[in-house]
């Protein structure tokens, strides 16, 4: 029951992960300021809080050596980042700067520590590598133990948890994340994280709700608040009253039987009434991810992010630990096409030694396929261990954000060159790979039909192409309403690619967000795709809905829609056709307007 | 620092792995001066910071190529001193 005395808010993040929940909030930690107790301890208090410190630090240490041993097998990958936090613990800057504050300043032990931490942390914010500066959170991870024990909060562990709760909390380490009981969790809530974070990934793997990046939630939601969580619009809603729990209640209940019910035939193909069949695949950034695709019936992987591999870690990882991977994904796929996007991040983000410094403009900056070009031997190793994994499964590769024909051509030389070295050493590869470029750069969307001479197919990749051809931040709160991916503009770039693609008779796909969005399914259907390629809990939906309608129908529709001069215009002649179809599927549509 | 009148408590190398001095290795540094009689320094552009706290040294901010002098306080720590400066020239086990 909502409890009447509290205020209902709502909150809008970024939602991470599809779904509804409905459940009581558990605040997971507090980590601002104004929870700390700051206090004055008596002089003659001075050296019992200094051995409270010292107790807490030896429980730390203890906690955290009892979460090194419980980490289960499968997440072995992380225990080296909880070792050098059993090393930070005792580390003379915490521990001594900490124990320094309380003799000093007669501060209590927990303002003390916090001063400590602040001081470190202002270290590593000023350093320029971003791997150096990202190990300021290992500080705070590692400083939260201490915290816990001393405020007495360290009994209230994660694993503890015994009824199905909302996490809240200000982000999530990978300590906090392997140490819960995932069963337990209905859905995740932070302050920090976006769609690419390690929650984010996580929570969509497990198909938990997720509403990330929502900055203060910690301090806008109290424990035991009642929350509903909408994972597919990115809303929290905090003390909801009756009229909108029932709503949500009913939309939960509806969206579940729907899921369950389109779920049944997922594996089924998607062909239209007419038979015309659309492939739809799905979007994957980890190997984890595709028992999900199989569950909701993928008709292959349209698109694998492998970033994933490459942050994370202090050092690159090898071209056997990308082949391994690659590998494991084309077999556990079998016949079904795995297309892998080649790394598509800046040089910032590398812990490398190379000095690439802070870009004014990220997204317009050095990254992606311009990225690779200018790290030969990281991509080789990239473009390597694809050709070796391409042996053993039905595997494409794909350049991202390619914005004119030569780096095309010079990706292509270097994919030769890596065919050749794997040649000489005699190891077993895929010579005849197909190769993709994403068509996300308006350059390259006025250029397709000179791409197409150069490539196997395309992929529009639409989240990057609407924000670069609108000029639209869609993370930005103040413009993101303008983020439409049924602007007639989007869908005349879309028609022209496909244009392209078909005169050079070359495949085309789409996997940008707005594929696994039912309402913009029959425009792309009616403009001719071959394939699109989405978050896998969306295949069932699209799927289902693709079979109500006629292909022929929907290549009218974009005659029209075409011709609209606005968004709304466009969505006015999708309601007029496929109002009746779109209306169930409305209830768990992804994303509020 | 005056290389001369203590050169042999002090010794300069450059830092050969792509992480440079990160936390790990700072890691494997701490290990060896704890072993240490007397204090033990790592020197980077005339900073000093404690050889046995990681924070300390990450906080020097050494990538790759960073030269970085190793100095300790006490002779009897020599076999200390060489060995951290046989840790960094190897890159941290890393190279």
């Amino acid at each position: 029951m909502a409890d009447s005395r509290r205020k209902t808010l709502s909150l809008q993040g970024i939602g991470a992960s599809p779904g509804i929940a409905i459940g009581r909030a558990y605040l997971l930690e507090h980590e601002d300021v104004g929870v700390i107790e700051e206090r004055f301890v008596q002089p003659e208090e001075v050296g019992a809080e200094i051995n409270r410190f010292k107790q807490a630090v030896k429980k730390a240490q203890e906690n955290l050596r009892q979460i090194i041993d419980d980490v289960p097998e499968e997440y072995r990958d992380h225990v080296y980042i909880l070792d050098s936090h059993m090393m930070l613990l005792k580390d003379r800057m915490i521990y001594d700067g900490t124990i320094e504050q309380i003799k000093q300043k007669h501060l209590n032990a927990a303002w003390a520590l916090k001063i400590a931490v602040d001081q470190v942390k202002a270290i590593f914010r000023k350093m320029p590598d971003q791997y150096f500066r990202d190990r300021g959170s290992d500080i705070v991870h590692a400083s939260k133990l201490i915290l816990e024990n001393l405020l007495g909060t360290g009994s209230r562990k994660i694993s503890d948890i015994d009824k199905r709760v909302i996490i809240v909390a200000h982000d999530l380490s990978p300590a906090e994340t392997t140490q819960m009981q995932l069963e337990k969790v209905k859905a995740f809530v932070t302050d920090l994280g976006s769609h690419t974070s390690h929650t984010g990934i996580m929570a969509r793997s497990l198909e938990i709700p997720a509403v990330l990046g929502l900055t203060d939630a910690t301090r806008l939601i109290q424990a035991d608040d009642l929350v509903i969580v909408d994972g597919s619009a990115g809303t929290v809603i905090v003390n909801p009253n009756e009229e909108t729990l029932t709503r949500y209640q009913e939309r939960k209940e509806l969206l579940e039987a729907y899921q369950a019910k389109v779920t049944r035939t997922s594996h089924l193909p998607a062909e239209t009434t007419d038979g015309h069949r659309l492939t739809v695949a799905a979007n994957i950034g980890l190997l984890e991810e595709v028992v999900s695709v199989m569950d909701h019936g993928g008709d292959g992987i349209g698109l694998y992010r492998t970033e994933f591999l490459y942050l994370n870690r202090p050092a690159l990882p090898s071209e056997q630990d990308l082949f391994d991977n690659y590998r494991d994904l084309a077999e556990i796929m079998g016949a079904r096409q795995v297309t892998i996007r080649t790394l598509d991040i800046g040089g910032d983000k590398f812990a490398a030694s190379v000095p690439w410094g802070e870009e004014m403009n990220p997204a317009l900056g050095l990254r992606a396929i311009r990225f690779c070009l200018q790290s030969p031997e990281i991509f080789m190793a990239q473009l390597r261990a694809i050709l070796r994994a391409a042996y053993f499964g039905n595997i494409r590769i794909m350049f991202p954000m390619i914005s004119q024909v030569e780096e095309i051509i010079q990706a292509k030389q270097m994919l030769r060159e890596a065919a050749e070295s794997l040649d000489k050493a005699g190891l077993p590869f895929k010579d005849d790979i197909e190769i993709g470029a994403m068509i996300e750069v308006p350059s390259a969307v006025f250029m397709a039909d000179i791409l197409a001479e150069e490539v196997d197919f395309f992929s529009i990749g639409t989240n990057d192409l609407i924000q670069y051809s609108m000029a639209i931040d869609r993370v930005n709160k103040h413009v993101s309403q303008l983020y439409q991916p049924l602007h007639p503009a989007v869908l005349r770039m879309i028609h022209r690619v496909v244009q392209a693609a078909k005169t050079a008779k070359i495949e085309v796909s789409l996997c940008g967000e707005m594929a696994g969005d039912l309402i913009n399914v029959p425009v792309l259907l009616g403009l001719e795709l071959d394939a699109i390629s989405m978050n896998p809990i969306s295949i069932p939906g699209v799927k289902n809905l693709v079979r109500t309608i006629s292909f022929e129908e929907s290549n009218r529709l974009v005659q029209a829609v075409l011709k609209q001069a606005t968004t709304s215009g466009v969505l006015a002649l999708i309601q007029e056709a496929y109002g009746t179809s779109l209306e169930t599927a409305s209830f768990f549509q992804a994303s509020g307007e | 620092m005056k290389p001369t009148a203590h050169s042999k408590l002090s010794r300069s190398v450059t830092i050969p792995n792509e992480l440079g001095l990160h936390a790990h290795a700072a890691a494997k540094v701490v290990l060896l001066a704890e072993q240490a009689c007397s204090q033990v320094f790592i020197i980077k552009d005339g900073q000093e910071a404690d050889a046995t706290s990681i924070l300390d040294m990450i906080g020097l901010y050494c990538p790759c190529g960073a030269e970085v002098t190793v100095r300790i306080a006490d002779p009897a720590d020599v076999k200390v001193l060489n060995r951290i400066v046989r840790l960094i020239e190897a890159g941290f086990g890393e190279l």
